[in-house]
């Protein structure tokens, strides 16, 4: 009996363990964004200065394509660049992009100029109001969306060819089979 | 080049703990004085090759090296250079190598200043010191590397999150460290004692100063924090039952209760097994609480960046510490026998209750943090556990145990007479009465378990006052006699009388905030003015301004009592462009009958208001004062006489041996 008591808080570490191992496969941090698997909300956004088109929710339907978040200001996004400028030459998925809160209307083209557009679409959010609907807590964000509009995937932080390889670009041909 | 060097200084400390952990551990087991003699050297270049990589770390941060992804990711040139060095451990990696920096800090302190322990008792500590080690190394290393290179390099970093620049905070991890690490000792110690098979007092001598000095830095650790929490989230609040604040929680509770148990265990030769057992939970929650905040099994405001591999790792880790010292103590902690017997109502009765009260609590607050997980594990609905919850079931918890605080020094060991006690105490009595009229003189009413705690904080002061008189033996004796026993006091028992008198007003300040808060939210416009609690506060105009790599919106608001100029409050909301996120910067001005406490918020469309609340928390810097004396109650305690000298029950045993050869 008296030996039973010592072996107590063994056995309830060892459940809490258990919960422990249990719960690192649940991930609850995966649902910082309440979108997950829920349809993209409907946005419209106005051109960038100097671009044709703008890029509106209507736009992601049909195919299975990368929403990214970015702007000039963001040092991280430039890190992001090249990569994006990678998948985008060997189109691998369609770029579309929201060019998030920028001071000036000049900055996100002249940006554009200088280092490439990666992107298929581009609108302009100077106000967050795309980037509040996606629930984006900064820059650079990407969301995978599947071919009935919804979000599948969200990715914070820049893309590299690590993350790509390992996660998102499976996951892209995973959901182009559906 | 630096980052290299870091990098591989934090190599060979692993290779160095690899030999800590194995050569004086076979020593003491063999009895071999040369092989346990290897212990002091490697704590010794341990330290000083964490201590070189951590340098290194930090270098690379002060000077904006934006090859070394870590500075990158959590750094900017144009940041304040007091949160370029903050920024080393307001990150996971760079916090990691914190965390191993003070373990083997700790490590080389006993080498070098535990002349007083057995060979084979230091031999072992430091054995298991390094075998912790060994895990973080390997982890820091394996997924964690805070040297990682970045190329091409970038031109400029991500910044720190503005929440964490802040004063507050920039210090509050080191002391939490501080205090989770330290109780590694007496974890080391505990696992010792159990391979060795023997506890005795002059164990508990060894163990004490230890815990003393985890328990302290914690405490500091604990109260910085929730001052933080208090001035720069905005809300006046202090304390959220945050599973990261639980996380701190539940070592500081465990350690309390392991403070009080080792009492009994030099003095009374009995609670062994219970002792070993609150040293390695003590730990344990630690380790816990680096678990809970990185491996994203919850989530938290304060959660570092996750990662599962990580996660799995530290669970890992987790089996093979915790899992394996409880192994361990169910297989030994049979075999600790107690001398010692007493009545429950004694003074160990009453530290028992202490014990009971302060794992009770950290079962419940264990409970409350992980039963999301729990919920979550077993395919029930995502729910989170808040404060109703908590304060529902932990504070009914410590009622009795606070009175129980008046009693218990009070009492004699092994059987004592309540009644007795009682009589002695009715000052006490009367003064927590008073407390309790006066308080609902001043306020009119207010909620039972603020009223109830201000009567509790008052007792609780004034027992502890009584006690410290019946020490001296106050009005039984001539006034200078008494004085005379007052000086020569030692430290130890002023260390408790300060802790106690500490926790007593930190009561009144939780009571007073708790129950007495006032709170105003409305949109101003400049040259408006709102009441709180007496006070008229006057919004004078909002400006912009810029920081060094934020901007400021800065609202002034003019307070008056009763048409006299009380204080000019100047509170701001920051923007740091890199991160996009605002901060708030709460205006505070403390007085001990309460803090009045200012917030601007966002402007209000295009009438020039915009949105101010404002706080009157009463008693609230009595939190922290409170906090603040206990720690020093503690740092007094460490310095007790009889913790630096030898033990004479182990010095009684080495002559016994001598004579017997």
């Amino acid at each position: 009996m008296n030996r039973l008591i010592y072996m107590l808080p063994l056995a309830i570490f060892l459940v809490i363990a258990g919960y422990f191992a249990k719960g690192l496969t649940l991930n609850p941090r995966d649902m910082p964004s309440m979108l997950i698997d829920q349809e993209v909300p409907t946005f419209d956004l106005k051109p960038l200065k100097g671009f044709q088109r703008g890029f509106s929710s209507a736009d992601l339907k049909g195919q299975v394509s990368l929403v990214n978040i970015w702007g000039s200001w963001c040092f991280a996004c430039l890190a992001e660049h090249p990569m994006l400028m990678k998948i985008a030459k060997q189109k691998l998925i369609p770029i579309y992009s929201i060019d998030w809160n920028e001071k000036n209307r000049e900055d996100g083209p002249k940006w554009l100029v200088k280092h490439g557009n990666p992107y298929t679409l581009i609108g302009d959010d100077p106000k967050s109001r795309a980037a509040i609907a996606f629930g984006v807590t900064g820059a650079p964000e990407s969301f995978i969306v599947d071919k009935r509009g919804f979000i599948r995937y969200k990715h914070v932080g820049v893309i590299d060819d690590e993350n790509w390889k390992s996660t998102i670009w499976p996951l892209v041909q995973e959901l182009r089979k559906q | 080049m630096i980052a290299e060097a870091g990098h591989f200084a934090l190599v060979l400390a692993l290779f160095v703990a690899l030999v800590q952990a194995v050569v004086p551990m076979y020593g003491a087991h063999r009895g071999n004085a040369l092989w346990m003699s290897m212990d002091k050297p490697a704590a010794v270049s341990q330290v000083l090759l964490v201590a070189f990589s951590f340098g290194c770390l930090t270098y690379s941060h002060v000077v904006s090296d934006f090859s070394v992804l870590n500075v990158v990711q959590n750094s900017h040139s144009l940041k304040p250079m007091l949160y370029k060095v903050a920024g080393v451990w307001g990150n996971h990696e760079g916090s990691l190598l914190l965390w191993v920096f003070i373990l083997a800090a700790f490590g080389s302190a006993v080498a070098l200043f535990g002349g007083n322990l057995p060979p084979s008792l230091r031999a072992r500590v430091l054995g298991v010191q390094a075998l912790i080690a060994v895990g973080f190394y390997l982890f820091l290393l394996l997924t964690s590397n805070p040297f990682e290179r970045v190329f091409p390099a970038a031109l400029d970093g991500r910044d720190l999150n503005p929440l964490l620049q802040d004063p507050g905070l920039a210090f509050h991890p080191p002391f939490l460290y501080l205090g989770y690490v330290g109780f590694s000792m007496a974890f080391s110690f505990a696992i010792a004692a159990l391979i060795e098979g023997r506890v005795d007092a002059a164990w508990a001598r060894w163990v004490r100063p230890w815990t003393l000095a985890a328990w302290s830095f914690l405490t500091i650790g604990i109260a910085l924090g929730s001052w933080w929490a208090y001035y720069e989230l905005g809300w006046g609040g202090w304390w959220f039952w945050d599973p990261v604040e639980n996380a701190s929680f539940m070592p500081w509770l465990a350690g309390t209760a392991l403070l009080h148990s080792a009492i009994v265990v030099e003095k009374r030769d009995t609670m062994k097994a219970w002792t070993i057992f609150l040293a390695i939970l003590a730990f344990s929650m630690s380790l816990l609480g680096t678990f809970l905040v990185r491996s994203g099994v919850l989530t938290s405001v304060h959660a570092f960046a996750t990662d599962p591999e990580r996660g799995v790792f530290i669970l890992i880790l987790l089996l093979i510490v915790i899992g394996g010292s409880l192994a361990l103590f169910a297989m030994r902690g049979p075999a600790l026998r107690s001398t010692g017997v007493f009545k429950p109502i004694s003074r160990e009765g009453g530290l028992l209750l202490n014990n009971l009260v302060m794992s009770t609590g950290c079962a419940v607050v264990l409970l409350g943090t992980l039963y999301p997980l729990f919920l979550d594990a077993i395919g029930g609905s995502k729910i989170s556990v808040g404060p109703p919850f908590f304060n529902s079931v932990f504070i009914p918890l410590m009622v009795p145990m606070f009175m129980a605080m008046g009693f218990g020094p009070l009492l004699s060991w092994k059987r004592a007479d309540l009644v007795q006690a009682a009589l002695r105490l009715k000052t006490a009595f009367i003064a927590a009465a008073l407390v309790v009229a006066a308080a609902l003189a001043v306020t009119g009413g207010g909620p039972f378990m603020a009223i109830l705690g201000l009567g509790l904080a008052g007792w609780l002061f004034a027992s502890t006052l009584v006690e410290l008189g019946a020490r001296i033996k106050l009005f039984k004796e001539p006034l200078g006699a008494s004085l005379g026993r007052l000086l020569r006091q030692p430290r130890a028992s002023w260390g408790m009388t300060l802790a106690h008198l500490g926790m007593a007003i930190t009561i009144a300040g939780m009571a007073g905030a708790g129950g007495w808060k006032v709170e105003s939210v409305q949109v101003m416009k400049p040259g408006e003015t709102v009441n709180v609690a007496g006070y008229d506060f006057t919004f004078t105009g909002a400006r912009q301004a810029q920081g060094p790599n934020y901007s400021i919106i800065e609202g002034t608001f003019k307070v008056t009592k009763d048409g006299r100029d009380v204080v000019t409050l100047k509170a701001e909301k920051r923007n740091y462009p890199v991160r996009q996120m605002p901060t708030t910067e709460a205006a505070i001005y403390s007085m001990i009958s309460g803090d009045l406490y200012a917030v601007i918020g966002d402007p209000d469309g295009n009438e020039g208001g915009f949105v101010t609340r404002i706080y009157f928390n009463p008693l609230i810097v009595w939190m922290w004062a409170g906090a603040l004396i206990m720690v020093f109650g503690g740092v007094i305690s460490i310095s007790d006489r009889r913790y630096r000298i030898g033990a004479p029950a182990r010095r009684a045993k080495k002559t016994a041996m001598a004579a017997h050869p």
